[in-house]
């Protein structure tokens, strides 16, 4: 027996308290897993506040882009005192003190340039960043009727956000509506009346449509796919959302595929066995015994087919055509919430209105797939008490 | 002490990948310029060997961006500054930067090959891109309905078109917006009834449409001597844009080479046009 002083001082540190079996490099190891695991959770944390510190000004109401400012003259320099040039010029104490007075003025007369060149439009004065032109319709100059409108690069820039959330929604659902069926029935199939021999060549081959790079989808939606889907269906606009929706429907199948088949396969064989004894046949053991038995974890595999599709970017932007229009029709182009971020977030300048509204639909996408997630969550969890008797 | 200096050097270096390294001209800007400027720094390069150039693209806006963070030493851009843009300029570097004419770009308005159309006027264009005019039957073509192909909002060709031909109104709301103008071309050859626009260089697949100034005034076809000459009517310089202060050395050398008549014929061979002579550098 050592008698290590450290070991009467510090009761349970590096594990030693647990007795004469003390592992410290196990004790480290589990604080390493642990503090791995914490930041995962830090990481999302942080990535939403983020996301959110950017889009608060929108969302509180305190960023205004009205074209017209009122405009002081160059010559009026020296009538202004420091804090009211300070604020005319938006910038911070810190640049002020460090301008000189030839800066100054120079960029004052650039806000005169600035104001020239700005339109005499008569929505000039209206801050379209403001709720009521984010979501609801407005007759903007030069159009007919009241109208939702995303054109954030205009004279008057028009970020109503409803077309969008139309078509990513109209994208979704075709995705869903294409794949879920598709994967239940090769989950099914796979993990209930295949052969063995079978089984080990379609699970893995399905598993890697998951391997191909969305981007590659993409350009396959949009080269073969869009006009071979226009050639058999007929309608008019070659890129559209069920182009998107079929293609975004091959990226989610196997997500589907591979949660919903493990739920299947962790059903108790005696399930089976038990129905097979009763009489029933194979089909209607998988259709009527297992699937039921396993509705929770095929719930949860569409609800991250969900997410998935809501989620993804590049086969949308390359596939669906991206117009910004309000249409339920599925063979009209659509552009998604995804696809704006992605092409747009490139010209945005920093700080700007469209780059806080960019981030502002930004959040609103990852509160559609916390609430997507955290409702699937609640409903997987009464099917799951159901299924056991609890309720 | 040396191999620990040379190790803060480069991790510097990592640490703000895009500054310039000495003897490096950065250059980052309009995606429409983005070949251009590559064969300009290639043929640049080939000849003064010490010299080193470094293109990326990114868009008009985005090399306006970096020239105003001090990232990139020329910005290349396909529209003129922007009044915002120059306020930002000033307010990091108390200079408006400076601005260089460099080559004159046509924007050709392209349609089917099998559209019968072959020529329209400026008024009809604004109408087919705002969506006033809904079917090729109102221009004089078949009866079908017009499907408008556009370009990302963050192009300058997108802005330039804009400006130009639909004089800052929107573009109406089912234009399909595609991703460069390589896509857009593939997407108008493939589609009888679409309609996109493009600059000139990347001409093939499909076929450019006469443009006419009004009704009365004959439709030219998009041509060195038509855009030079300012006939065509939609057409528009590509600049550089740079802080006035490293306008010296390497830099200016590069810039002068750029509108000398050597530079300018590297513009031709890309297939823009070059600058009229009055507007060149003598060397």
């Amino acid at each position: 027996m050592q008698s290590d002083p450290k070991s009467k001082r510090s009761i349970g540190w590096m594990g030693l308290a647990r007795g004469h079996k003390a592992r410290p490099v196990e004790w480290i190891s589990e604080k390493l897993i642990f503090l791995v695991s914490l930041s995962a959770i830090v990481t999302v944390f942080l990535i939403f506040v983020f996301v959110a510190r950017e889009a608060f000004p929108i969302v509180f109401g305190t960023v205004n882009n009205q074209v017209t400012q009122k405009v002081i003259p160059a010559a009026d320099f020296d009538k202004l005192s420091p804090e009211e040039l300070q604020h005319y010029l938006g910038l911070s104490p810190s640049e002020f003190a460090q301008k000189s007075k030839d800066t100054l003025t120079l960029l004052m007369e650039l806000k005169e340039e600035a104001a020239k060149e700005a339109t005499k439009d008569k929505d000039a004065a209206v801050n379209t960043v403001s709720w009521r032109y984010i979501l609801k319709p407005y007759q903007w100059s030069d159009y007919d009727k009241p109208e939702y409108i995303w054109q954030p690069v205009s004279q008057i820039s028009k970020f109503n956000i409803v077309p969008l959330l139309i078509g990513s929604l109209k994208v979704t659902i075709i995705a869903l509506l294409f794949s879920v069926p598709l994967a239940l029935g090769a989950a099914i199939y796979v993990s209930q009346l295949a052969k063995p021999r079978v089984k080990e060549i379609v699970k893995p081959a399905i598993e890697l449509l998951s391997g191909i790079p969305s981007v590659v989808l993409g350009f396959f939606g949009l080269i073969i796919m869009a006009s071979v889907l226009q050639s058999l269906f007929g309608y008019q606009s070659r890129l559209n959302a069920f182009v998107a929706g079929i293609a975004l429907g091959l990226a989610v199948i196997p997500v589907v595929f591979s949660i919903a088949e493990d739920a299947l396969t962790s059903v108790p064989r005696s399930y089976v066995q038990a129905a097979l004894a009763l009489g029933s046949t194979r089909w209607e053991a998988a259709w009527k015994v297992v699937l039921p038995a396993a509705i929770p974890g095929v719930f949860a595999a569409v609800v991250l087919g969900f997410g998935r599709a809501v989620g993804e970017t590049m086969v949308v932007l390359m596939a669906s055509g991206n117009a910004s229009i309000m249409s339920g029709n599925l063979f009209d182009s659509a552009r998604t919430i995804t696809a704006t971020i992605a092409a747009e977030m490139a010209e945005a300048v920093a700080g700007g209105p469209h780059y806080r509204m960019l981030f502002l639909i930004g959040a609103l996408l990852f509160v559609i797939t916390f609430m997507s997630n955290l409702a699937g969550d609640l409903v997987m969890h009464r099917l799951k008490g159901r299924l056991e008797g609890r309720r | 002490m040396k191999t620990l200096k040379h190790i803060a050097i480069l991790t510097a270096a990592l640490a703000v990948a895009t500054t310039a390294q000495a003897g490096t001209i950065t250059v980052k800007g309009s995606d429409t310029m983005v070949i251009l400027a590559q064969k300009w720094a290639e043929t640049y390069m080939g000849q003064s060997p010490n010299v080193k150039i470094q293109v990326t693209g990114g868009g008009s806006g985005v090399g306006l961006a970096a020239l105003q963070s001090g990232q990139i030493d020329i910005a290349d851009s396909s529209r003129p500054i922007k009044a915002t843009e120059v306020e930002n300029c000033v307010k990091t570097f108390g200079k408006r930067p400076r601005e260089y004419k460099v080559a004159v770009d046509g924007l050709s308005v392209y349609v089917n090959n099998n559209n019968p159309v072959k020529a329209l006027t400026m008024e009809q264009l604004n109408g087919i891109f705002t969506g006033k005019i809904k079917n090729w039957k109102e221009v004089g073509g078949n009866d079908m309905q017009i499907l408008v192909y556009s370009r990302e909002n963050s192009s300058g060709t997108y802005e330039f078109f804009k400006e130009h031909v639909l004089k800052g109104k929107d573009f109406v709301a089912s234009a399909q917006t595609m991703q460069g103008t390589a896509a857009l071309l593939q997407a108008v050859e493939k589609d009888k009834s679409g309609i996109g626009y493009g600059g000139a260089a990347y001409g093939g697949g499909a076929r450019a449409v006469g443009v006419k100034k009004d009704a009365a005034s004959p439709a030219i076809e998009p041509s060195e001597a038509t855009v030079v000459g300012a006939t065509y009517p939609i057409w528009r310089y590509l600049y550089i844009y740079l802080n006035p202060d490293s306008d010296k050395g390497d830099i200016a050398a590069y810039i002068n080479w750029i509108r000398s008549d050597a530079g300018q014929k590297v513009v031709k061979e890309i297939g823009y046009y070059p600058l009229p002579d009055k507007l060149r550098e003598k060397q």
